[in-house]
């Protein structure tokens, strides 16, 4: 691109600018550069690290990487649906790997619901349970954590801190606490998710209401309105759309959350997947593996349509901390 | 609101109805939801049946851990052995071989005594009697060839249970006695030995006077520099496995680090396969589309797991794991910034006869990029935490650690340590992941 135009011809002034446009150009090319060399080394040298690190080294590893899929075939293509719908096996041992009767949870006499369908709907209950509680609180809270609202206080710095802790606090510290005093369960999940979500919504909440519109508030207060009479009816009609669809996408994150806390003791299908593919259940870890893909795009899907109902395309912009 | 007339607010209401009469889902809606969200929690509280669980739940080790949390205990087990009482100290080593402590004293006789914060809660503990003082009372304890006994009338602190009697002196300890031994529970704020452990030269050091030897006093080892051997000891300290947390805590950084940057580095170019508007063979745009949701949507943990199972634990699963979700999410980003672009930056590029790659690298590249290191940076964030999460089903890091010190039940003081380093970490990452886009994108654009 330097030489596009010749240098003869020009007048001193614009030389004197060509070769600052010039200069400034090579400054910006040799800081790109040392930039990319920087991060390039950083990578190397981390990738350097990790490998010494790890228990079995990259490249000793890699003709072996596909051994555990070889070795991890179930029995017959049709063993993945039986475990699925816990249909008596042909090849039942009397071993944990077969049994997938024993797993039935009865609704009536003769109706059951199978083993792994019903851990699929704890996990989602989870995550339901928890992005309602969280969202609820974090509702609560995000009209403290606005400037618009409350003004520059302590107040509001106390609850953005508060907020920002919950966020990042490591999920499975509070599920391995809740999981020692209550024994496995959902319970602790739900409260390890739903610490997390306070914070995560909190602040995806409070962006929103410090962008709303701030007449129909203004209005309110010029007839004497109290501050919680212009909260819920300056602002919260306007921010309802947003707070929703935000709290729809919490609830697909949510369900990812609950299948690994599931994992580390907080039940649900987490629990069960992680026993099966510790205990080489081919036929299992597949049936599970197919039932949560299914469970995910179905709920992606249907909460994308929602939130497109709700708010439009600009609920698909990602970032803004949503993840 | 209560002083505009009647008349006036016919006038009103006639003039805006829509206003005054919003349809049902306007004027209910919120409670309307309110009370479905509790309806389903209620069903909830049943499915999940919360009410038993809690009531089950072991609320008095809570409060014990919790207080492991801030606190360090100090449980010798004191033995009657041929009529004297000899401590015995638990594996994790709490106090050096030969250390005078200054609530647990023995005597000439045999016997010892064990204060519990001050002169008036305290053990007198022989091999034949154990003399209990609660504020100041004595209550002597009859110790038989089977069982201990509490005195009759004896206050709350000190329970009779079974063959043995428990001793409750709130926050400073507890001690159970019985008949051939007296454990004792000392309870004292703060981290003990969180610099050096009892089996190292510089036990007994405080922060203060390790910096005053580091820099000046004679060499504690002959062999090295004092700093050098405050940093060593430090990091090898046996109780607190400085060293070990440090290098858990620097594998989940990188397996953030690393599993990003390779997603992003790989998502970049397949982005342009997958943008209708860059490439227009629309065979090549589905597949690639498809591609990036089926490493979407298989979730972090079952890629985790599977590459656990090939690699062993360490960081390279994880990084193996945030780098084929993220390829999928970054990849579906990058190519969504890239069907929004600007055409008539591509048009003038074009207009001079450029070709395809010259195009796109000064017509499409300089538009989106500050969105696609923003978008990559945002990731890096968020992976800084899933990292730790990932690690706890086998994918090394600080996750791995947390679920072990967890697992063990006693080491509460360590996972609030690790905690304390995960928050700060995840904090200074925030702030530096800010200042860069900022810098990039500028204060507006986010």
């Amino acid at each position: 691109m330097t030489d596009i135009a010749p240098t003869s011809g020009l007048s001193a002034a614009s030389q004197t600018l060509l070769r600052h446009y010039r200069s400034q150009v090579l400054t910006r090319r040799v800081y790109s550069i040392i930039g990319v060399v920087l991060v390039l080394v950083a990578l190397g040298a981390a990738m350097n690290y990790a490998n010494a690190a790890n228990s079995g080294k990259f490249f000793d590893r890699i003709p072996y990487m596909f051994d555990f899929l070889k070795n991890f075939v179930p029995e017959d293509p049709f063993e993945i649906v039986r475990a699925m719908f816990d249909i008596e096996s042909p090849y039942y041992d009397g071993s944990l790997k077969f049994d997938y009767t024993s797993d039935r949870v009865y609704v009536t006499e003769s109706l059951y619901i199978p083993n792994f369908i019903y851990q699929l709907i704890v996990t989602v209950n989870i995550a339901i349970v928890s992005t309602i509680i969280g969202g609820g609180l974090a509702f609560i809270l995000c009209f403290f954590a606005a400037t618009n609202l409350v003004g520059a206080g302590p107040l509001r710095f106390v609850v953005r801190r508060i907020m920002e802790i919950m966020r990042a606090f490591p999920e499975i510290v509070i599920a391995g606490l809740l999981t020692a005093v209550l024994s496995i369960g959902p319970i602790a999940a739900i409260a390890a998710i739903s610490f997390h979500t306070i914070g995560a919504l909190g602040k995806l909440f409070f962006e929103v209401v410090e962008n709303a519109d701030m007449k129909p508030e203004e209005g309110l207060r010029s007839v004497g309105a109290t501050w919680l009479e212009r909260v819920r009816f300056g602002i919260v009609p306007q921010v309802m759309p947003n707070f929703v669809s935000y709290a729809l996408l919490r609830t697909e994150i949510n369900v990812r959350a609950s299948t690994i806390i599931g994992a580390v003791g907080g039940g649900g299908i987490g629990e069960v997947f992680r026993l099966s593919i510790g205990r080489d259940h081919a036929a299992k870890t597949y049936a599970i593996v197919i039932l949560l893909l299914i469970t995910i795009v179905c709920i992606d899907q249907f909460s994308g349509w929602l939130r497109y109902k709700l708010v439009g395309k600009q609920s698909f912009e990602l970032g803004r901390g949503a993840a | 609101m209560s002083t505009i007339s009647l008349s006036e607010r016919h006038r009103l209401e006639k003039k805006y109805p829509d206003v005054f009469r919003p349809n049902l889902l306007q004027r209910w809606g919120l409670l309307i939801g309110l009370g479905a969200a509790l309806l389903y929690l209620t069903f909830c509280w049943f499915f999940f049946s919360v009410g038993p669980a809690l009531q089950n739940g072991k609320w008095d080790r809570a409060a014990i851990y919790v207080q492991d949390w801030y606190s360090w205990r100090a449980q010798p087990r004191l033995r009657f052995e041929g009529g004297a009482v000899v401590p015995q100290w638990s594996s994790r080593g709490q106090y050096a071989d030969g250390a005078t402590i200054d609530w647990l004293t023995p005597h000439a006789d045999g016997s010892m005594t064990a204060t519990f914060g001050n002169e008036a809660d305290r053990l007198e503990i022989a091999t034949t009697a154990v003399d209990v003082y609660v504020d100041g009372v004595v209550w002597p304890i009859a110790i038989t060839a089977n069982a201990a006994l509490a005195p009759a009338g004896a206050p709350p602190a000190i329970e009779q249970d079974g063959a043995k009697v428990l001793v409750d002196y709130g926050f400073a300890g507890q001690a159970e006695i019985r008949n051939n031994q007296v454990v004792v529970q000392r309870r004292f704020l703060g981290w003990a030995n969180f610099l050096y452990d009892p089996a190292s030269p510089l036990w007994g050091n405080d922060l203060l006077s390790s910096i005053g030897l580091a820099f000046s006093g004679d060499r504690v080892d002959p062999a090295r520099a004092n700093a050098h051997l405050i940093l060593d000891e430090w990091l090898g300290n046996r109780a607190w496995q400085h060293a070990d947390i440090l290098a858990k805590l620097m594998q989940t950084l990188v397996m953030a680090f690393v599993g990003t940057l390779l997603a992003t580095l790989v998502a970049f170019p397949l982005a342009f396969i997958a943008a209708r508007s860059i490439t227009p063979n629309r065979t090549a745009n589905w597949m690639m589309k498809r591609s990036f949701d089926f490493l979407r949507s298989i979730d972090m943990l079952i890629w985790a797991l599977f590459f656990t199972r090939g690699f062993g634990p360490g960081p390279i699963p994880g990084i193996a794991a945030i780098f084929f979700t993220d390829t999928g999410a970054l990849g579906k980003v990058y190519a969504e910034a890239l069907e929004n672009v600007d055409d008539k930056q591509r048009e003038g590029i074009q207009s001079v006869g450029a070709s395809p790659a010259a195009v796109n690298r000064f017509g499409v590249v300089p538009q989106v990029l500050p969105v696609f290191v923003s978008q990559s940076l945002y990731f890096w964030e968020s992976n800084t935490r899933s990292a730790t999460v990932i690690g706890a089903v086998g994918a090394g890091g600080i996750g791995l650690k947390l679920l072990e010190a967890m697992g063990t039940n006693s080491d509460w003081d360590k996972v609030a340590y690790m905690v304390l380093l995960i928050l700060g970490v995840v904090f200074l990452f925030d702030n530096l992941s800010n200042a860069i886009r900022s810098r990039l994108i500028g204060p507006a654009a986010h």
